[in-house]
C-alpha cells in the first residue's frame, strides 16, 4: 500500500461507480416518494380530532425520530423474516427510509399548515366553505410554497443517508466502492470517488433548493427584490 | 427463550456497549461544539481567505455523507500515514461533520443578535474582540440552543454509525448478539429502546435545562 493516487485505477473503476450512482439516485427517489406519502399519513394522525390517535401518533413519531436509522434498517431486515415476511434488501431499505423520513416530513407539513395565517381559516369558516374545499382551494395552495424548502432539504438528506443501505446489502454507490476496494485492496480511490460524486450531486441540489426558497419568499412578498 | 432470560444473559453486554455509545456521544459533542463556534465565527469574517476556508469546510462536510467521511477517516487516512484508532476516527468524523452543520447555526445566531446591541457596543468604543466576547457571544446562546439541541439528538443517532468501523458500541453489540443467537427482534428491539431512553429521558431534558439556563442568563425568562 502506498499513498499515491493512481489515476489508471481511478479511471478503471469510474464507470462501475457511475452505474452504482444511478442505483443511489433511484433509492433516494423511491425512498423520498414513500416518505412523502408516509409524512401525509402521520400528519393525518396528528390532525384528527380523536385524542388517543393523536397521542399514539406522537409517540410513534417521537420514537422513530430519536432512534438511529441504521438499527431501524437492521430491525426491519432481520426481524420481519422471523414473522414469515421475507423482503428483499431493496424493499426493506425503502420501507425504512420512507418511515424514518416520513416522520420528519410530517413536521415539515405541519409547519407549513401552521404557516398559513389563521385569518385564512376563519375567512373560510365565515364563508361556509366545506373543509375539503377550504383545504383544496385556500390552505394547500398557500401551504405548499412554505413546505418546499424543508421538503427539498430532506430530499438531500435522504440522498446522503442512502450509503446506510449498503449495510444490508443494497447495491448502491457505497456498496460498490466497498466491493471494489475489497477486491483490489485499495480504498483510497473508491472512497474518494464516492465523496466526490456526493459533492457534485448534493451541492448543486442544495443551491437549487436555496434558489427555489428565495423565489418562493419573493413571490410571497416576504423579501423585496432590493434585498437580494 | 423469554425476553427476561435474554436480558439477563445479554443485558450486561448491551450495557457495556451503551457506555461506549455515551462516550462517543460526549466526545463528539464537545468536538462539534468547538468546531461550530470556530467555523461559525470564521464564516462571518470579512477576510476572504478566512471566510473562504470556513465556507469550503462547511460545504464539503455538509455535501458528503457522514458514512463516507467516517470510512474515509478510518480506511483512507492510513494511506497518508495517519492511522487513527477506530474510536478516534469515529469521534473526529462525527465531530467534524456536525461541526459543519453547527457552524451554520452559530452564524445564524450571531446575525440574529439585534442590531442595537452591535451599535451600542460600537458607541461605547469596544474593540471588535471585546464586542464579540462580552456582548454578542453571550447573547447567541438562547438563540442557537434550540436548533443545536435538535442537532445533538441527530448526533446521538449518528453515533450508531461508528459500529461500522468496528467501534464496540451499542449497535455493534446488538449486531454481534444477533449473529450469535439470531434473536433479531430482541436484540435490535432492545437497542432501539436504549437509544430512545437515552434521547428521551436524558439527552433532551438536559438540553431543555441548558436552554432555560441560557435564557435566564440574558434575562429572558423561559418556562
Amino acid at each position: 500500500m502506498n499513498a499515491e493516487w493512481r489515476w489508471d485505477f481511478a479511471i478503471e473503476i469510474l464507470p462501475q461507480m457511475l452505474w452504482a450512482t444511478l442505483n443511489t439516485i433511484l433509492a433516494a427517489g423511491i425512498g423520498y416518494a414513500i416518505a412523502a406519502v408516509v409524512g401525509l399519513l402521520f400528519l393525518l394522525g396528528q390532525r384528527t380530532p380523536i385524542k388517543i390517535v393523536n397521542m399514539v401518533n406522537r409517540e410513534i413519531v417521537e420514537f422513530i425520530r430519536s432512534t438511529p436509522l441504521l438499527i431501524q434498517l437492521f430491525f426491519v431486515y432481520f426481524v420481519l423474516p422471523q414473522f414469515g415476511i421475507t423482503l428483499s434488501a431493496w424493499v426493506c431499505g425503502m420501507i425504512t427510509i420512507g418511515l424514518h423520513f416520513g416522520t420528519y416530513l410530517s413536521e415539515v407539513y405541519r409547519g407549513a399548515l401552521e404557516g398559513v395565517p389563521k385569518t385564512q381559516w376563519e375567512a373560510c369558516r365565515a364563508l361556509n366553505f366545506s373543509s375539503f374545499y377550504t383545504y383544496r382551494k385556500i390552505v394547500l395552495p398557500q401551504a405548499f410554497p412554505i413546505a418546499i424548502p424543508g421538503m427539498g432539504n430532506y430530499l438531500v438528506g435522504i440522498f446522503k443517508d442512502t450509503p446506510l443501505l449498503s449495510t444490508i446489502g443494497v447495491a448502491e454507490l457505497f456498496h460498490a466502492a466497498t466491493a471494489v476496494g475489497g477486491y483490489h485492496y485499495r480504498y483510497l480511490e473508491p472512497y474518494t470517488i464516492v465523496g466526490l460524486i456526493f459533492l457534485t450531486l448534493s451541492i448543486p441540489a442544495a443551491m437549487w433548493i436555496r434558489k427555489i426558497e428565495r423565489n418562493v419568499n419573493l413571490a410571497q412578498g416576504k423579501i423585496k427584490k432590493e434585498q437580494l | 427463550m423469554s425476553y427476561f432470560s435474554f436480558l439477563s444473559e445479554h443485558g450486561p453486554t448491551m450495557l457495556f456497549g451503551t457506555v461506549t455509545t455515551i462516550k462517543v456521544l460526549i466526545c463528539s459533542t464537545i468536538l462539534y461544539v468547538i468546531i461550530s463556534l470556530i467555523f461559525g465565527l470564521m464564516r462571518l469574517s470579512k477576510n476572504p481567505i478566512i471566510q473562504g476556508t470556513a465556507t469550503a469546510y462547511i460545504e464539503f462536510f455538509r455535501g458528503t455523507s457522514l458514512l463516507v467521511q467516517l470510512f474515509w477517516f478510518y480506511y483512507v487516512l492510513p494511506f497518508f500515514g495517519i492511522t487513527l484508532e477506530a474510536f478516534t476516527a469515529g469521534v473526529v468524523a462525527i465531530g467534524m461533520n456536525f461541526g459543519a452543520y453547527g457552524a451554520e447555526i452559530v452564524r445564524g445566531g450571531v446575525l440574529a443578535v439585534p442590531k442595537g446591541q452591535w451599535e451600542g457596543a460600537f458607541a461605547l468604543n469596544f474593540t471588535p474582540a471585546k464586542r464579540m466576547r462580552k456582548i454578542i457571544i453571550p447573547q447567541i446562546f438562547p438563540i442557537i440552543l434550540p436548533p443545536a439541541a435538535n442537532l445533538t439528538v441527530e448526533l446521538l443517532k449518528a453515533t450508531a454509525l461508528v459500529a461500522l468501523v468496528t467501534v464496540v458500541d451499542l449497535t455493534f453489540e446488538a449486531k454481534q448478539i444477533n449473529s450469535i443467537t439470531w434473536l433479531s427482534a430482541q436484540c435490535f428491539g432492545t437497542a432501539l429502546l436504549i437509544y430512545y431512553i437515552i434521547s428521551r429521558f436524558f439527552l433532551v431534558p438536559f438540553l431543555r435545562w441548558l436552554e432555560v439556563l441560557a435564557a435566564r442568563k440574558v434575562g429572558k425568562e423561559k418556562i
